[in-house]
């Protein structure tokens, strides 16, 4: 178990690294002198100067990457090249929100997705099951913020019920805060349930046709506890990856929904730094949210090899 | 005779789908006594294992049954759904094919093994622990007190199949269903497999209906065989009927197909053609395609009908072989 | 799995080991046709090609025919889908935009296809070090989420139509990478590989003549799916502004454009979202048809089970 957990962390090790240098590269990449470009019409000799000097690029390349990812592994990102604060800051502070959004979304889904996937897999073939097919199918086909789009439309313009876009602190008022989470995390979580949905049929379909759910029935158990006992623990080892896994890259992929909703998160924090083209921020929001993502990924095939005893052989 | 453990009495399977209806089991019959062995033979595709599913009450979806079937005298098709679960989990025990897949991965063997025993005798905790020790002791696993509370891929195939056995005899059922539950398996597994569970018969009293295509464990282990093919049963008879004087063409033919010592690999018979697919049986018997002898020229468009030739010795054929000896058919 | 894993009887044949047999054409031929839902999508995506490739010739209006007097017009005979901020006819401006969406989408999953192929090939035929290194430079780029890393592209590149059709397909072609090696290693150990190799064929003629008409199934499946991605993705980032530029028409750019004004004028909102949906969703269907026909691990579960 430990060794597994070592060569998995091995490898996550080597991925990031891989992370650092693409993040690194896309400063290089752009073309012209991305101080210069990102100065734009504010430009003068000294904060030129200046931010060329804090961003280390005047020193060779090679030095400049061994540089970023020095600094990196301290917590130092770079500073704004706007605001000229520091980029670990500025990017912490908007995980709350961004956190808050990909659970609350994620919970959602859960809460929709199991008992469909689960319901149209025991009644297979069901008018249930053709309901919920449907529904996953038009849930992974719909662009998310369309669907956000005609829920201002109706939620906020018709029916005056919830705030078309904005954001409440939790501290400041909890019940604005959740009316202002509704939305977006419905939205993004209507999506995601229907990923789910059809990955947990899917999986109790295919736990169902195990042998050993034949040998379960040969033991005359209800039905209800053939499924509680041997399908779905089997079932759910796969779902628990892909619910985690979709967890992980909303936490950095609600960008156009963080910004139709004007939700001050990553996203919403990365698409800022694109416009203003501030190439420190969007490094340290990529690069934070894919170390995110590769942790939470981590964590899951420790967890799965928990769930599995397979895995766990000690 | 006792009262048979579980008889059944023209039994039918069918699955209706766009290309027809196909008649996977068509008025089967045969019981089985305690402390009896009753082999079920045929080829994969011969309705043998739907039989069995279908007679307690496990047949897929979609499939409909006929016929009349009776666990210790009492009729299943008269039951609830409730009951039959009941009746199944209480007094028949299963064997599969393979203990790599029969087994529920993410369960520690010992509450795999007792869950029949919770269900149905509301055996809980260190009782339902100490029975599957005994349980996984009585069937020959070291140490059961350490393995009760292993997961089924820390066992090797052959004591996968041990669990198994346990697990089905968890509930001391008066039957025992073993559906090819030592193809699986290599020939020295096979031969201890085969010892274990008589053993256990003869000590537990166990009726055992055994499913397979091995004449070999047919012979080492049966009381009586029934030869299925295309759904139907073509010979029934004991095992010294079957062996010593087959009735059948067909039987005559697996008989001859069988490995003998000193016979090279090679030189094997085999049956040419192949078993015929549910929903395109020819019009007389199922056999024909494939049948060495068409012995009669009714055998074309008529179903032989399933005659007494000898006490307690059934066969599905015109032809007649003299019954004293085996006439081979010429070819 | 042991090696004793043989089912009751030898007499069955396997035939799933053999090259694929020309006549499997017809039958996916067949089963798309029978197939309802996957029908409908096949007639939506051919109505879209035509419309996508006449676009100006059949649309009603200008794509940028301005005309302030009908701004924000609701839907009316005359303009079935209503008018933009600017008086332009939303029905038109849709209908030519379906040509940008279908184009981004197929040159960017193509060039996904190409890339993603590429390497999962090598990696997966050469294996070794190769293999390795191909193979955690895609995981570096599964690392990242989708519109995340294709919105870092567009921020380093430029906004674009070129630049939108490069950062998408650069997102996708780790997946066919994947798809691609994982069916390239199930392939080379087969008997006919094998032979082909022993008989000194070269490498590419290996990976033309045997392994790319084996794995062509996985891919079909792969493109047909990661279409309706593309164009999901082509939309997000117009929708940020990032993708397709004016004048050019694109549904992601016109839900931008038309943000501020969806509350009082909903027919913006909902008409190019609309087309969005309906075009992926076709994909999807037609996807999962095909998986349907082609993936042989996706055989009917009861068949499965009625093999006694």
């Amino acid at each position: 178990m430990t060794r597994f957990v070592l060569t998995r962390l091995a490898q996550s090790a080597v991925v990031l690294l891989g992370v650092t240098l693409v993040v690194f590269l896309l400063l290089q990449l752009v073309p012209g002198d991305p101080v210069r470009v990102a100065l734009g019409t504010r430009f003068d000799q000294e904060t030129y100067d200046a931010l060329r000097e804090r961003a280390g690029l005047n020193r060779p390349l090679p030095i400049q990457y061994l540089d970023y990812v020095g600094s990196a592994l301290v917590g130092d990102l770079g500073v704004s090249f706007r605001s000229g604060e520091p980029v670990t800051q500025i990017v912490i502070e908007r995980l709350p929100a961004t956190a808050a959004l990909a659970l609350f979304a994620v919970v959602f889904a859960l809460l929709v997705a199991f008992p469909l996937g689960l319901i149209s897999a025991v009644k297979n073939g069901s008018p249930v099951d053709h309901a919920t097919r449907v529904f996953s199918q038009f849930g992974v086909s719909v662009p998310d913020f369309w669907m956000g789009i005609m829920g201002i439309i109706v939620f906020a313009g018709m029916l005056g019920w919830l705030p078309p876009s904005g954001y409440t602190s939790f501290g400041e008022d909890p019940w604005e805060w959740f009316l202002h989470l509704l939305m977006p995390s419905v939205t993004v979580g209507l999506v995601t349930a229907a990923i789910l949905t059809r990955f947990i049929r899917s999986s109790v379909l295919e736990a169902m046709s195990q042998d050993y759910v034949r040998t379960a029935e040969g033991k005359g158990l209800m039905p209800r506890r053939v499924v509680t006992r041997h399908v779905l623990r089997n079932a759910l080892i796969p779902v628990v990856t892909v619910a985690a896994v979709q967890l992980a890259s909303l936490l950095g992929g609600v960008i156009v929904i963080e910004v139709l909703f004007a939700w001050p998160g990553l996203g919403r924090l990365t698409y800022d730094a694109v416009q203003a083209r501030d190439y420190p921020v969007l490094q340290g929001a990529v690069l934070l949210v894919a170390a995110l993502f590769l942790l939470v990924n981590l964590l899951v095939d420790v967890l799965y090899a928990k769930l599995d005893p397979r895995i766990s052989v000690t | 005779m006792s009262e048979p453990v579980l008889s059944i009495e023209n039994l039918s399977v069918s699955f209706s789908s766009r290309r027809g209806v196909a008649r996977v089991v068509d008025g089967v019959d045969w019981e089985v006594h305690p402390g009896q062995t009753l082999a079920v033979v045929g080829e994969s595709g011969s309705g043998k294992s739907m039989t069995v599913l279908a007679a307690t009450g496990l047949s897929p979806r979609g499939a409909k049954v006929g016929g009349t079937v009776r666990l210790r005298g009492e009729d299943l098709g008269a039951m609830s759904e409730v009951e039959r679960r009941r009746a199944r989990g209480r007094h028949v025990g299963f064997v599969y094919q393979d203990p790599m897949t029969s087994l529920n991965p993410v369960m520690p063997v010992g509450r795999q093994v007792t869950e029949a025993s919770e269900e149905h005798l509301g055996l809980r905790g260190d009782d339902a622990r100490s029975r599957a020790v005994e349980l996984l002791d009585m069937v020959g696993i070291p140490s059961p007190e350490q393995r009760v509370d292993n997961y089924p891929h820390q066992f090797s195939g052959g004591m996968r199949q041990r669990v198994v056995i346990a697990m089905a005899l968890a509930n001391d059922p008066e039957l025992l269903i073993a559906d090819e539950a030592t193809t699986a398996l290599d020939v020295t597994t096979q031969a201890q497999i085969l010892e274990l569970v008589e053993s256990l018969q003869e000590r537990l009293g166990t009726a055992v209906v055994w499913i397979t295509h091995d004449l070999g464990v047919v012979a080492g282990i049966a009381d009586q065989v029934a030869v299925m093919y295309g759904g139907r049963i073509l010979e029934h008879g004991t095992v010294d009927h079957i062996f010593g004087s087959p009735g059948h063409p067909y039987t005559q033919a697996l008989l001859a197909a069988r490995p003998q010592p000193g016979v090279r690999a090679d030189r094997l018979a085999t049956i040419p053609g192949a078993p015929p697919v549910p929903h395109q049986l020819p019009p007389g018997c199922a056999f024909y395609p494939r049948c060495p002898v068409r012995g009669d020229e009714r055998c074309r468009t008529e179903e032989p009908p399933l005659t007494e030739i000898a006490p307690g010795h059934r066969v599905r054929t015109f032809y007649r072989a003299p019954h004293s000896g085996i006439e081979r058919p010429a070819s | 799995m042991s090696s004793h894993d043989l089912g009751p009887t030898a007499a069955e044949t396997d035939h799933s080991h053999g090259e694929p047999l020309p006549a499997d054409r017809n039958r996916v031929w067949t089963a798309l046709r029978s197939n309802i839902p996957a029908a409908v999508g096949m007639v939506i995506l051919a109505v879209l090609v035509v419309v996508g490739v006449l676009g100006d010739l059949i649309a009603p209006y200008g794509v940028n025919e301005v005309n302030v007097d009908q701004m924000l017009q609701a839907p009316t005979w005359s303009h079935p889908f209503g008018t933009d901020e600017l008086g332009r006819d939303v029905l038109s401006r849709v209908m030519v935009a379906a040509r940008v969406s279908l184009m981004v989408g197929a040159v960017s999953v193509g060039l996904a296809l190409l890339a993603g192929v590429t390497l999962g090939l090598v990696a997966g035929y050469y294996g070794g070090i190769v293999d390795n290194v191909l193979m955690r430079c895609m995981d570096v780029l599964f690392a990242f989420p989708v519109l995340l890393l294709a919105v870092a592209i567009v921020a380093v590149l430029g906004p674009g139509l070129v630049t939108a059709m490069v950062a998408i397909g650069v997102v996708y072609a780790p997946i066919f990478a994947r798809v691609t090696r994982a069916s390239v290693l199930s392939v080379r150990e087969q008997v006919f590989v094998q032979a082909a190799v022993s008989v000194g064929a070269s490498d590419g003629r290996i990976m033309r003549r045997h392994v790319l008409p084996n794995i062509a199934a996985p891919l079909i499946v792969q493109t047909s799916l990661s279409l309706a991605f593309a164009i999901l993705s082509e939309a997000a980032l117009s929708f940020l502004g990032l993708g397709i530029q004016p004048p050019k028409p694109s549904w992601g750019r016109m839900l931008y454009d038309g943000r501020g004004f969806v509350q009082d004028a909903w027919w913006l909102g909902l008409f190019p979202g609309l087309a969005i949906f309906v075009t992926v969703l076709a994909f999807n269907v037609v996807g999962d048809a095909l998986r349907d026909v082609l993936d042989p691990r996706q055989l009917s579960q009861d068949e499965a089970r009625r093999a006694s």
